[in-house]
């Protein structure tokens, strides 16, 4: 323990005067993610270990926060604002414990050097494990700042009061002092484990609507992201790429570039680049760079992918606790059907981007990262430099949603490789193609399953084989038969998951495996409830008893007006269920179908969620219509091309994102929760989005769709078969 | 062909004196530091570089310098100085952003929008702003936000 103090002590000497409090997510550092998944093999064996800024600090909290003499109090926290909002979330609840005012909350993130170590941010652990440790840490802050204030008022804790950082002795108002005071120009050390948090009724600003604490920079364009920070005599790098993955240098000829004016060739090991002070200057002088290449190994392209998958698989690699035999004799049909999904990028409209700068031996990276710990086990690794020596930053990110975990990092290993080698800033901006190129999809998917209902619409038994994205990780009807198998995962070869069944570089996308395990369950109980001839809200409702997933979708249906009625109906009413991390979500929707031309419009869309304790209503709205606009492409229109190796996908042009005229009406319901822990929404309303979006065009046009996305060239076939 | 080009930003005169031809983006960015405009796609797809050149919402990424040569050019950076923008302040009242990226082009957009067109329908909205992409998922935030900036929040839709 005295190493722990000892380093901590080092880490109050940096952060100057005022009240540190440390606090602890031992989960967050070191454990599994919820839903019992890995957290991610994001690359980097130094995970939980080497601590923080160089300063070899423990890891055994996360966060911590000060209270300054000039009465600003800051947490600090490795975690990344994505536009989730974190800091919103985080401030509101460090003002709430602390009884401070919301406007005197700063927050610091995403810089290795100021903040605690963080293994990254997805899966929406933010809200699931920092928050709680940050109201906890605050909640011990205050009792500590009590104390000191009882000592120097000579009057006891219990009749002081707090309000806006100011204590006041409720017997005597001229007994007051702000908590600035009382830390100013000490460092103080003193701990109260074990303070009780407050009552959620007593919450002033959570559960409210606070001011985004990043809305004033990013409306006006000061918000600065990786690419923005333009040093002096920094230059734009480009680098040559090969023209498939897998493909290997063979020759190259850079004399026709190095003949531009001001341009510099770097050549170093697998690099090959281009640089120029101006980022357009570099970037036309990489194409006067010949180059040829090996052709890699033919590999499969979309055609040929779930044949692939399938063979790579091989046979189900376990059965569960059920008897399917058993199941299939008390069946009065039996379903067996496959759903397929495709590649899809993270697409995030920033780039991956990195700018680096060396400074005696130190070197600087701001990257465009969710994991900006990883990005410096990385940088640390290729440079062979100690971790002290290497500072990641990641202020603001333009969009993540999983892409940006960043497992390999090459961006910002290369800016940092080559303002080493060139001894002058050097900043990475990854081209649209270089994007789609070397994004970590999202994990195709080949989804079999077999089941059975009962003449009174039971589900009598139900037999999974998923391939690709991970298996069903919560499944919540209630089936006497069950079995679950799966082969391969949205981790890929980086362990865990078994066989490697995807050709690409694949991982998780605005949450692991759980929106295709939902398109196929959800799709496969629509079916069931059709062939049935109940209702499918009805076939849900009588085959589950879960008590949450129920109320979600009561509420649901309630705010959409959910009429009972046989799909096909020609209404174009679609649902579907999802859990993601603790998080539960019925969807309704509402859609038209063109049965010339096979385009969908989506009318409306009512996500009804239980997230567990509620801090931020807006924020949670804000997440759940983010889920389910997103989630529309992934359903009607995205799918990476690709040819072995050749990724055909090379800009937005090629792949189409949801955009304004896509977007349905959207009715966020959040439900009362019997859960009083965090739980979070960026995951959350997305993962039903492909039953829902499927079982809605079913019921509009009787065309059931097998196969995401559901282009209208799908829906056209699959109308004619209809 | 290098030269010097000439024009106003915002409400500023400005010259640059470099090959005629390279696009608007990578000036404002590189050359002048302003690094509100953002690229996304290179090729006019995403919006996340617009701004407006006399009261016309442009591609930056696109737009040759030459095109801007005594013109007008506005950037996120020169909206709203003094105070904010209605767009920009609607924005913030309805929370219409997340990452922020894509913002600034969204903003700008709007801006030039509803400078052609001050009472525009919500049709016109969305056939205005469609060219620019979102992939956090703001939009219907986005769509409120300018209806209210167009005063037409409440009388409206």
């Amino acid at each position: 323990m005295a190493k722990r103090d000892l380093k901590r002590r080092d880490f109050i000497g940096l952060a100057g005067a005022g009240l540190t409090v440390f606090f602890n997510t031992r989960a967050l550092a070191q454990g599994p993610a919820p839903g019992g998944q890995p957290p991610g093999g994001r690359g980097g064996s130094g995970r939980g270990a080497g601590g923080f800024g160089g300063m070899g600090a423990p890891t055994d909290f996360n966060a911590f926060l000060r209270i300054g003499a000039d009465g600003r109090v800051t947490g600090f926290a490795g975690k990344v604002e994505l536009g989730q909002g974190l800091i919103t979330q985080l401030a509101a609840v460090i003002a709430d414990e602390l009884d401070v005012a919301y406007d005197s909350v700063d927050m610091v993130t995403g810089d290795t050097d100021l903040c605690p170590f963080d293994m990254g941010t997805f899966g929406s652990m933010g809200s699931s494990q920092l928050a709680p440790s940050v109201r906890r840490a605050a909640a011990e802050a205050r009792a500590v700042l009590l104390q000191m204030a009882s000592e120097r008022l000579n009057s006891p804790v219990a009749r002081l009061r707090v309000k806006a950082g100011v204590v006041t002795d409720s017997a005597d108002a001229a007994k007051t002092i702000a908590y600035a005071r009382l830390v100013e120009g000490r460092k103080i050390e003193r701990t109260m484990p074990n303070t009780p948090v407050k009552d959620p009724k007593d919450f002033q600003v959570i559960g409210k609507t606070p001011p985004r604490k990043d809305a004033n920079v990013k409306i006006a364009g000061k918000a600065k992201y990786a690419g923005d920070f333009i040093l002096p005599g920094m230059l734009h790098a480009k680098l040559l790429r090969p023209p498939a993955k897998g493909a290997a240098l063979k020759s190259v000829d850079t004399s026709a570039a190095e003949k531009v004016p001001g341009v510099r060739v770097v050549k170093d090991g697998d690099i090959v680049a281009v640089l120029h002070e101006r980022p357009d200057v570099a970037a036309e002088a990489l194409a006067k760079v010949k180059a040829e290449f090996d052709k890699p190994a033919a590999g499969p392209d979309n055609a040929s992918l779930a044949d692939y998958m399938i063979k790579a698989a091989g046979a189900p690699n376990k059965s569960g606790p059920g008897d399917i035999a058993a199941g299939e004799r008390l069946s009065a049909s039996v379903f067996d059907q496959t759903w397929l999904e495709s590649y899809v990028a993270h697409a995030p409209i920033e780039t991956h981007t990195a700018t680096a700068q060396v400074e005696d031996g130190k070197v600087t990276v701001w990257a465009s990262t969710q994991a900006p710990f990883s990005v410096r086990t990385t940088i640390s690794g290729g440079l062979q430099l100690p971790a002290e020596k290497v500072r990641v930053i990641s202020t603001y990110v333009g969009g993540g949603f999983g892409g940006k975990a960043d497992s390999g990092a090459g961006y910002a290993l290369e800016a940092a490789r080559l303002a080493t080698l060139t001894g002058t800033p050097v900043q990475v901006m990854c081209s649209r193609e270089e994007e789609f190129f070397f994004d970590t999809y999202k994990p195709a998917a080949v989804m079999k399953i077999r089941s059975g209902v009962t003449s009174a619409g039971k589900i009598a038994f139900w037999d999974a084989y998923i391939i690709g994205p991970g298996g069903e990780q919560s499944f919540f009807y209630d089936v006497p038969n069950l079995k679950l198998a799966s082969a391969g995962g949205w981790m890929g070869g980086r362990g865990g998951g078994g066989p490697q069944v995807h050709p690409m570089a694949v991982g998780a996308w605005r949450g692991p495996a759980v929106h295709s395990n939902a398109f196929a369950r959800e799709s496969q109980i629509d079916v069931m409830a059709a062939k049935a001839g109940i209702d499918p809200v009805e076939f849900r409702l009588n085959n589950m008893t879960n008590p949450r997933m129920r109320r979600v979708l009561e509420a649901a249906a309630r705010q959409f007006g959910w009429k009972s009625g046989k799909a096909p109906s020609g209404r174009g009413f679609g649902v579907a269920c999802g859990i993601y991390s603790n998080g539960y979500a019925a969807n309704m929707a509402e859609v038209a179908v063109d049965k010339t031309t096979g385009e969908v419009r989506v009318k409306r869309v009512v996500t009804a969620v239980d997230v567990g304790l509620q801090l931020n209503p807006e924020g949670l709205r804000q997440q759940c219509e983010g889920c389910v606009t997103m989630g529309l492409g992934f359903c009607l229109s995205e799918a990476i091309q690709f040819r072995g190796g050749e990724i055909l996908t090379r800009n937005l042009s090629d792949y189409e994102l949801p955009r304004f005229s896509w977007v349905p009406k959207i009715d966020v319901v959040l439900v009362e929760s019997s859960e009083k822990n965090i739980i979070g929404a960026g995951e959350l309303s997305i993962t039903p989005m492909g039953g829902l979006i499927a079982n809605a065009i079913y019921d509009a046009s009787g065309a059931r769709m097998t196969q995401l996305p559901m282009t209208p060239a799908r829906i056209k076939a699959a109308l004619a078969r209809a | 062909m290098e030269r010097t080009i000439s024009f106003r930003l915002n409400g500023k005169p400005a010259s640059v004196k470099t090959d005629d031809g390279r696009m608007l983006l990578w000036v404002l960015r590189s050359d002048l530091g302003l690094t509100g405009t953002k690229f996304g796609c290179g090729e006019s797809v995403c919006g996340a570089c617009t701004v407006v050149v006399g009261n016309q919402a442009v591609r930056s990424c696109s737009t040759p310098l030459k095109d801007v040569a005594g013109k007008e050019v506005l950037t996120i950076e020169g909206l709203g100085q003094t105070r904010l923008h209605a767009v920009q302040q609607a924005f913030l009242d309805h929370d219409a952003f997340q990452c922020g990226f894509c913002t600034p082009g969204m903003i700008m957009n709007a801006y030039a929008l509803l400078k052609k067109t001050p009472r525009p329908t919500r049709a016109q909205i969305v056939q205005a702003m469609d060219g620019n992409l979102c992939r956090c998922g703001a939009h219907v935030r986005i769509l409120a936000a300018i209806e209210e900036a167009a005063g037409a929040g409440k009388a409206g839709a």
